[in-house]
């Protein structure tokens, strides 16, 4: 695996993104649901929601890294708001 | 209705899964602890942490790269899908004609890539090639290697010439699954050639076509080996799109750090793009299956 050259960091990061896919794995067979549609005006699941909380997450980050000059933890911050805003209304 | 489910089918899915995972999941992975280091080989790392991403974000090169490649699949995607929904409505519907015309549609997605490149590099050459050869006969000053207006032509024609087939087949593809009945339907009305077209055709041809500008958008987003064999990029950096520049960095300069946070961004960015179109298709199935 040296290969790989893993870091703490970023194994930590994959593996909050391996657990948050186990967990939805999880609910969406325990608890069956119905798609729903939000303020995008497409259907969503709960997996559809967490994808795009993910990636746009990521953007959220690479703009405050690309435009803030504050520490990157307030990237992270909006991007809780953000997911909970996506859980919310999309 | 209650509906069967039998989640063991999903052990089916498991060669795919683990296929998935050793030719893309782990690589990406790699690319992601690479992007938040620095090596200088010997299997050395020291920890960068976002300062590649953050080197990348200010850096001109990446953005003017970004912005030729941008209008690059803009002006594929403005004259290709035009052209090839022209192509397929004039192709003839049966007869011999009909599969004459789709071999002869097939045949530049059957030549590869590279070879594409070649026979295009030496079409347009001024001394040996057809192309070249013609327009300085004609009095044009034609020259891809040296004239970056011309190397974005040539680009521009080579691609348009290998891919327009694509979307011409799956238009074609689209205009074949109409019943005759629309068209019966139309006549009856009067309906002109225009009307039938926009009110028939177009929508019909919908969701191929969406599929056509999906798949168009992100292999002219990835386009690497057609220019580069024929403009190496040139001259300067005109042609320098994001995966030529890419490799220049990651295999040419060595910088697997700087090239592990500008392939992270790409593929952000492609993955944005393709999951807009495959929403908007699954969108538009349903809407189909609704109506």
């Amino acid at each position: 695996m040296a290969w790989m050259a893993w870091t703490w960091p970023t194994g930590i990061f994959f593996m909050v993104i391996a657990s948050l896919l186990v967990v939805f794995t999880v609910l969406a067979a325990r608890y069956p649901e119905t798609p729903r549609r939000g303020v995008l005006g497409i259907e969503t699941t709960r997996g559809d929601r967490l994808f795009i909380t993910l990636l746009g997450s990521a953007f959220i980050n690479l703009a405050w890294l690309g435009l803030a000059d504050a520490a990157q933890w307030w990237a992270l911050v909006i991007s809780v708001v953000y997911a909970a805003a996506v859980f919310r209304w999309v | 209705m209650d509906k069967t489910q039998n989640n063991r089918a999903w052990f089916l899915v498991l060669p795919v899964l683990i296929l998935v995972a050793f030719s893309a999941v782990i690589p990406l992975m790699t690319v992601v602890n690479y992007s938040v280091q620095d090596t200088f080989g010997n299997n050395q790392f020291f920890w960068a942490g976002l300062d590649w991403f953050r080197d990348m974000l200010h850096s001109d090169r990446m953005w003017n790269a970004l912005g030729r490649q941008a209008i690059f699949s803009a002006i594929i995607l403005v004259i290709e899908v035009p052209l090839g929904i022209l192509v397929a409505l004039h192709m003839p519907r049966r007869g011999f004609w009909a599969s004459f015309c789709l071999v002869v549609m097939a045949l530049p997605l059957l030549i590869p890539f590279n070879v594409v490149g070649t026979i295009w590099q030496i079409f347009g050459r001024v001394d040996i090639g057809l192309l070249g050869h013609t327009l300085a006969s004609l009095g044009i000053d034609y020259n891809y290697t040296s004239d970056p207006i011309d190397a974005w032509v040539t680009v521009i024609v080579m691609d348009v010439w290998h891919w327009t087939s694509l979307v011409a087949l799956l238009a074609y593809a689209g205009l074949q699954s109409i019943p005759e009945a629309y068209y019966q339907a139309a006549r009856i009305d009067q309906a002109s050639r225009w009307a039938v077209f926009r009110y028939i055709e177009l929508p019909k041809m919908q969701g191929v076509l969406l599929i056509a500008i999906l798949l168009r958008f992100m292999d002219s987003f990835m386009i690497y080996t057609e220019p580069f064999v024929v403009t190496g990029g040139g001259p300067g950096n005109t042609t320098t799109f994001l995966s030529i520049d890419l490799v220049k960095m990651a295999i040419g300069q060595f910088d697997l750090g700087p090239a592990a946070a500008f392939s992270i961004m790409y593929f952000l960015v492609i993955l944005l793009v393709s999951w807009v179109f495959y929403t908007v298709m699954t969108n538009l199935d349903r809407k189909d299956v609704t109506r």
